[in-house]
C-alpha cells in the first residue's frame, strides 16, 4: 500500500442476500485524488462506493466480508458508529436532492445535528461551503429562498456545499453530472478540480470521457471484479487488460 | 482493430475505410517510386512525366485520409488502441504523402538526366529502390496484420539503404574528381540517392508506428547512434 492511501479496500467480498455483488477487491484510493469508477451497468462500481463510507448498511441481508481501512480503522469493525463514517466520508448522488428547505438551512441542516449552533458559526459555514463548490456568488443574496427554486445544476452544486459543511475528507460521487446539461457538468467537473486540492474524491461515472477529464487514477469493473485499476492515463491510451480496452473503445459484449 | 468488433458499425466501418485509404494511398506512393525507377532506367522521359502528374491522386487521397481521422477524433473520442490507431494513421498518411513527393522530386531529376548523356549503368540504385518499396509494402504489412516483428525488419532495412546512399555517394564522388564535366550528372544522381534514402526513413517512420499502435510504446528516437540523413 502507498503511504498517500487514504482508504484501502482489503480483500472484499459484498453480498446482496445470496447475490454476491463483488469478488475479491482489493484497492487503495490516494488522498487529494480523483479516482474515477467505470464499468457497465450491474458491474458493482456503485456497490463499491456505497461501501466506502457504509451506505449499503441500509441495505437488507447486505453483507460485507473484508476490510475497508479509513485512518489505520477498519470503518466496519464493530465499534465504529457509521453516522461518523458518513460524516467523514461524503457523498453526492446522481440527482440533486436538496432537502425542501432554504439554502441556507441545506447547507447547515448537518452542522447543527452535529451540535454547531452558533449564529455566526453556521453563517460562515454556509459562506465557506458555497464559496467552495463555487455557489456562493449565485446565491448570496437568496440564501433564504427555497433551495428547490434553484436550477439542476445549481442543486447539484448545493448537495456538494452540503457534504463540503461536514468538513468530510473524502467526497463520494454517484453518477453526480447524469442529470445535468453540459454546460453544468463542465462546472462540476471544474468543480472537482478545484476540490481535490483539499479533499479526495471518488467518482462513479457512465460518462467515461468525463473520467478521462477528471481523475487521476481509474479502476474498471466487470461482472463484480476489479479489472484494472491504473493511472487514468495509461487507462485511456494503452490499457494493460483486454477487458478495458473492449470497454472503454466500445467493443463489450 | 483489433479481433473485436465495435458496438457500432458505423464507427467499425468508418475505421476500416480509413485503414483502406492508408493502404490505398501506400500502393499509389509505391507505384511512384517504381515507375520513376523505370523512367530512370530506361531513359523514359514521358513515365517520368506520367509520376509528377499522378501526385495529384496522392495529395488528394493524402487529404481524404486526414478528414477521416478529424472527423473520428470529433465524433467518436477515441480511446486506448482506436486513439493509438487514429494518432499513428494520421502519421502513416504524412510518410505516404511525403514518399509521393520524393517519387516526383525522383521524376524531376530524371528529366535532367535524360538531358544528358549517361554517366555509368545504374546498379546500386535500383537496388536501393527495391529495397525502399519492400520496406514500403513490409510496413504496411505490418500495420495490416498488426505484425511488430516484421516493422522490427523494416527498421532494420534502413540501415541497408543508409549504406547503399554512402555507397553511391563515394563512387559518384570518383566520377566527378576524375572529371568535372560529370559533376552536373553525378550531382543529380546523388539526389535521387538521397530521395531514396529519405524514403527508407519513411518507411521506417511507418514501422515506428506500427509498434507504437500495438505495444503503446514509442521507439520512434530508440534508433542507433548513427545519425539518420546527414549524407550528401
Amino acid at each position: 500500500m502507498k503511504n498517500n492511501s487514504i482508504i484501502d479496500v482489503v480483500d472484499v467480498d459484498f453480498y446482496y442476500g445470496t447475490f454476491q455483488a463483488l469478488t475479491d477487491i482489493t484497492m487503495n484510493f490516494e488522498k487529494n485524488e480523483v479516482t474515477a469508477l467505470i464499468g457497465p451497468s450491474g458491474c458493482g462500481k456503485s456497490t463499491l462506493l456505497r461501501l466506502l463510507n457504509r451506505m449499503n448498511d441500509l441495505i437488507d441481508g447486505a453483507r460485507l466480508v473484508g476490510q475497508v481501512i479509513f485512518e489505520d480503522r477498519n470503518i466496519y469493525a464493530a465499534d465504529v458508529d457509521p453516522v461518523e463514517v458518513r460524516r467523514r466520508i461524503g457523498m453526492v448522488f446522481q440527482k440533486p436532492n436538496p432537502f425542501p428547505k432554504s439554502i441556507f438551512d441545506n447547507i447547515t441542516y448537518g452542522p447543527k445535528l452535529h451540535g454547531v449552533r452558533k449564529k455566526r458559526d453556521l453563517e460562515d459555514l454556509v459562506e465557506a461551503s458555497l464559496r467552495q463548490a463555487v455557489l456562493w456568488e449565485e446565491v448570496k443574496d437568496i440564501l433564504n429562498r427555497s433551495a428547490m427554486t434553484l436550477s439542476g445544476g445549481q442543486q447539484q452544486r448545493l448537495c456538494i456545499a452540503r457534504a463540503l459543511a461536514m468538513k468530510p475528507d473524502v467526497v463520494l460521487m454517484d453518477e453526480p453530472t447524469s442529470a445535468l446539461d453540459p454546460i453544468s457538468t463542465a462546472k462540476i467537473e471544474e468543480l472537482i478540480d478545484e476540490l481535490k486540492e483539499n479533499y479526495t474524491i471518488i467518482i462513479v461515472t457512465h460518462n467515461m470521457q468525463q473520467a478521462a477529464r477528471v481523475s487521476g487514477k481509474t479502476g474498471f469493473f466487470y461482472l463484480g471484479r476489479l479489472i484494472e485499476f491504473n493511472s487514468t492515463e495509461k487507462i485511456f491510451t494503452n490499457p494493460e487488460e483486454k477487458q478495458t480496452e473492449d470497454y472503454i473503445t466500445g467493443r463489450f459484449g | 482493430m483489433g479481433d473485436r468488433r465495435h458496438t457500432s458499425t458505423h464507427y467499425e466501418k468508418e475505421l476500416q475505410e480509413l485503414k483502406d485509404g492508408l493502404l490505398y494511398l501506400g500502393g499509389l506512393a509505391e507505384n511512384a517510386i517504381k515507375n520513376a525507377l523505370q523512367a530512370l532506367v530506361e531513359r523514359n522521359s514521358e513515365l517520368a512525366r506520367r509520376v509528377i502528374a499522378d501526385d495529384a491522386a496522392i495529395d488528394q487521397l493524402d487529404s481524404e485520409n486526414e478528414d477521416r481521422c478529424i472527423r473520428i477524433l470529433a465524433l467518436r473520442q477515441p480511446a486506448a488502441r482506436d486513439l493509438r490507431f487514429i494518432a499513428t494513421a494520421i502519421k502513416i498518411n504524412g510518410h505516404l504523402e511525403r514518399i509521393g513527393d520524393m517519387a516526383v522530386n525522383i521524376a524531376e531529376k530524371v528529366l535532367l538526366l535524360n538531358e544528358e548523356p549517361q554517366l555509368k549503368p545504374y546498379v546500386d540504385i535500383p537496388r536501393m529502390a527495391e529495397i525502399t518499396q519492400k520496406m514500403i509494402r513490409q510496413s504496411l504489412d505490418s500495420l495490416i496484420r498488426e505484425d511488430v516483428d516484421l516493422a522490427d525488419q523494416v527498421r532494420r532495412e534502413d540501415e541497408t539503404v543508409d549504406n547503399l546512399n554512402e555507397q553511391v555517394f563515394r563512387e559518384l564522388l570518383t566520377f566527378m574528381i576524375q572529371d568535372p564535366r560529370t559533376i552536373r550528372t553525378a550531382l543529380l544522381i546523388m539526389q535521387i540517392a538521397k530521395n531514396l534514402e529519405r524514403i527508407s526513413d519513411h518507411a521506417e517512420g511507418i514501422a515506428d508506428m506500427v509498434i507504437y499502435l500495438v505495444t503503446g510504446k514509442s521507439v520512434r528516437h530508440n534508433d542507433s547512434l548513427e545519425p539518420k540523413g546527414r549524407m550528401a
